[in-house]
């Protein structure tokens, strides 16, 4: 097993947390709901887009975003369903390009479908949107070198891992996710920074997002 | 009552950890919460746990309950089901009356909070004591439909708060001010769902002179005609032509409920020919209601509006398979076929109940869902953490907020 080489500046975790903010926008229909993804904030496609991660972590697989879930299961349009499950969000660095992806997406299908906008969903079933207001603040866990890093994540909350691995990148805008950045950057190990940011963190459990993470670390450190 | 480290083994010490940081940022505020009742119903019974848990974190919290003689809770009790979209006839002597009492407590009572949490329509009225601190409604209501001339009436109090707080999105309202979405909670340490041996829950099966030799199907709620006991009754006949089994229909009464002897009394006109069916009135025996709930094959919440539906929490967290109505905010605990089974009717009901009693593998697959769903949601300490930060964001309005 190798000695863990010391960081040039240590990773300090924070966590995430978050409160649903009501945006009072509902839609009843596909036409209605493609109005309102084009005008609401980033805030909320980033909650419709993210908040079942966190919600529906423990279900293998999980079900779907919550745009895919509601234009498949509550109007029935199956197919438009599965486009938009398959939007990668990876695939977009800003949030308002994913708004336009999934917009994009509804548009066309709408064009080429011209009764799809007759389905309408039941009442109390209206796709509703809401907006994430997010709280960052540090935790107590801070580590100087890649043992450090490894059984820190061991600790962290899904919250912790959520902030570092989607928040940063997608709503702060950051090109990779945290761990990667710190690895690479303070402790000048390419390889393993790019080994964390290839895992797929859209298809797996928050839970099994950090077994994976700490696999991978773990074999570095033993090596 | 529990202490905050206890739930670590439950939900994590990390989670724990994250409360006491958010906790320090609230170190120098004084909460004011105010409700109409000490005991019964929801609202209760999440401050009597919440509470003495903000207290324990050093964010100093006060309870208090509103005083009204019974007039007044008649009144409450109409708007309550008029803002459910029942019909009600709602007289100009009914806001007189309402806003009789509301002057009342307002001469009353000392508020002096920071930020003041006022809970449902009842104290409402006390937001003409507002200065320069924040107030929210906590609203527990399901207000997808409400009677308009009530919510008018409301709204002119609403307004003037600083920010609403809803159970479910389908609640939200057209307001100018802000709504956030907060679901209620369990605790899982309390009498009504902590962990009983076997032996406790056939106690309460013998006490209550109920044979476990058939299946059996539970509502727990209170004798309200929102939450459809004579419906449960028919599901339940229906699903009897088929599977021999048993019905408990088991809740208690709040004070500020005057209508529940007389729908407790058409129930029991309705089940008095049946030996299977079990009318229990529980008032407040909280380890009672545990023990029915764990004792259930299926558990059953078949109301025609819901704020919450606490007990469907409950039900879930014992591992149970769960049939409740598509309403309030039943669908953010059960997503249909993956935590439990919706329902929109009483034959829809009967039949969701007959397939779980058919395929015990499947009901119990559910059950260990919903469980999970209801640890990662709806526990008692995720409550504690949104109530820190509906507070913490009263004094930020940007939406990405660095603590």
């Amino acid at each position: 097993m190798r000695e863990s080489m010391e960081a040039k500046r240590p990773f300090r975790f924070s966590t995430r947390l978050h409160l649903s903010e009501l945006t009072g926008l509902r839609a009843s229909n596909l036409s209605q709901l493609l109005d309102c993804i084009r005008n609401v904030p980033g805030s909320s496609i980033y909650y419709n887009t993210h908040a079942f991660l966190q919600q529906y972590q423990y279900l293998v697989p999980e079900p779907p975003h919550d745009f895919a879930y509601w234009v498949s299961e509550v109007l029935g349009e199956v197919e438009l369903g599965e486009q938009l499950a398959g939007i990668d969000p990876l695939a977009y660095s800003k949030i308002h390009e994913l708004q336009e992806k999934i917009a994009q997406t509804i548009e066309v299908y709408l064009q080429d479908n011209v009764f799809a906008k007759l389905r309408f969903a039941r009442r109390n079933e209206e796709f509703n949107f809401i907006k994430t207001i997010s709280f960052v603040l540090p935790t107590n866990f801070t580590a100087y070198d890649l043992r450090e890093f490894m059984e820190a994540l061991k600790k962290i909350t899904i919250d912790s891992i959520y902030f570092h691995i989607f928040e940063a990148r997608l709503r702060l805008q950051k090109p990779t996710n945290d761990f990667s950045i710190w690895i690479e950057e303070s402790l000048g190990d390419k390889q393993l920074a790019e080994r964390i940011a290839r895992l797929d963190p859209y298809s797996r459990t928050l839970e099994d997002l950090r077994g994976a993470i700490i696999k991978i670390i773990e074999k570095r450190v033993s090596q | 009552m529990a202490k905050i480290e206890e739930y670590a083994p439950i939900v994590g010490q990390s989670i724990i950890d994250d409360l006491r940081l958010l906790a320090e940022k609230l170190k120098d505020k004084t909460i004011q919460q105010f409700n109409s009742t000490a005991v019964g119903g929801g609202v209760a019974e999440i401050l009597n746990r919440m509470v003495p848990l903000l207290n324990e974190l050093n964010v100093n919290t006060r309870w208090e309950v509103i005083k009204g003689g019974e007039e007044f809770f008649t009144v409450t009790k109409k708007f309550h089901n008029a803002l459910h979209g029942r019909p009600e006839e709602i007289t100009g002597r009914d806001f007189e009356i309402f806003s009789e009492t509301s002057l009342k407590n307002i001469e009353d009572l000392n508020i002096y909070g920071d930020i003041v949490v006022i809970h449902d329509p009842q104290p409402i009225g006390l937001i003409r004591k507002k200065s320069d601190n924040k107030w929210i409604w906590r609203c527990h209501i399901d207000l997808s439909n409400p009677n308009q001339k009530v919510w008018d009436f409301l709204r002119d109090f609403i307004v003037r708060y600083d920010s609403s707080v809803f159970s479910s999105p389908n609640f939200a309202q057209n307001l100018p001010i802000r709504q956030f979405l907060v679901a209620p909670s369990i605790d899982p340490l309390s009498d009504k769902n902590k962990e009983l041996p076997q032996e406790a829950i056939d106690a309460v099966l013998k006490k209550y002179k109920i044979a476990a030799d058939k299946p059996i199907i539970t509502q727990i709620s209170r004798f309200d005609r929102l939450k459809d006991p004579l419906g449960v009754i028919e599901a339940y006949l229906l699903v009897k032509k088929y599977i021999d089994c048993r019905l408990i229909l088991a809740g208690g009464a709040a004070s500020d409920d005057p209508e529940g002897e007389k729908v407790l009394g058409e129930v029991q006109e309705k089940a008095k020919d049946d030996p299977d069916i079990h009318i229990l009135l529980l008032p407040q025996n909280d380890t009672d209601v545990n023990a029915l709930q764990r004792a259930s094959d299926v558990i059953l919440q078949k109301s025609l509006k819901e704020g919450f539906g606490l007990t469907v929490t409950e039900g879930l967290w014992k591992a149970k398979p769960v049939v409740a109505s598509n309403v309030g905010g039943i669908p953010l605990q059960i997503k249909h076929k993956y935590s439990g089974l919706l329902c929109h009717s009483i034959p829809g009901a009967a039949f969701a109940i007959r397939q779980l009693l058919n395929n015990p593998e499947y009901a119990k697959k559910l059950g260990e869902n919903g469980r999970e769903h209801i640890k990662n949601n709806f526990l008692l300490t995720r409550d504690l953490r949104d109530h820190m930060l509906l507070f913490l964001s009263l004094y930020h309005n940007e939406d990405i907020v660095y603590l």
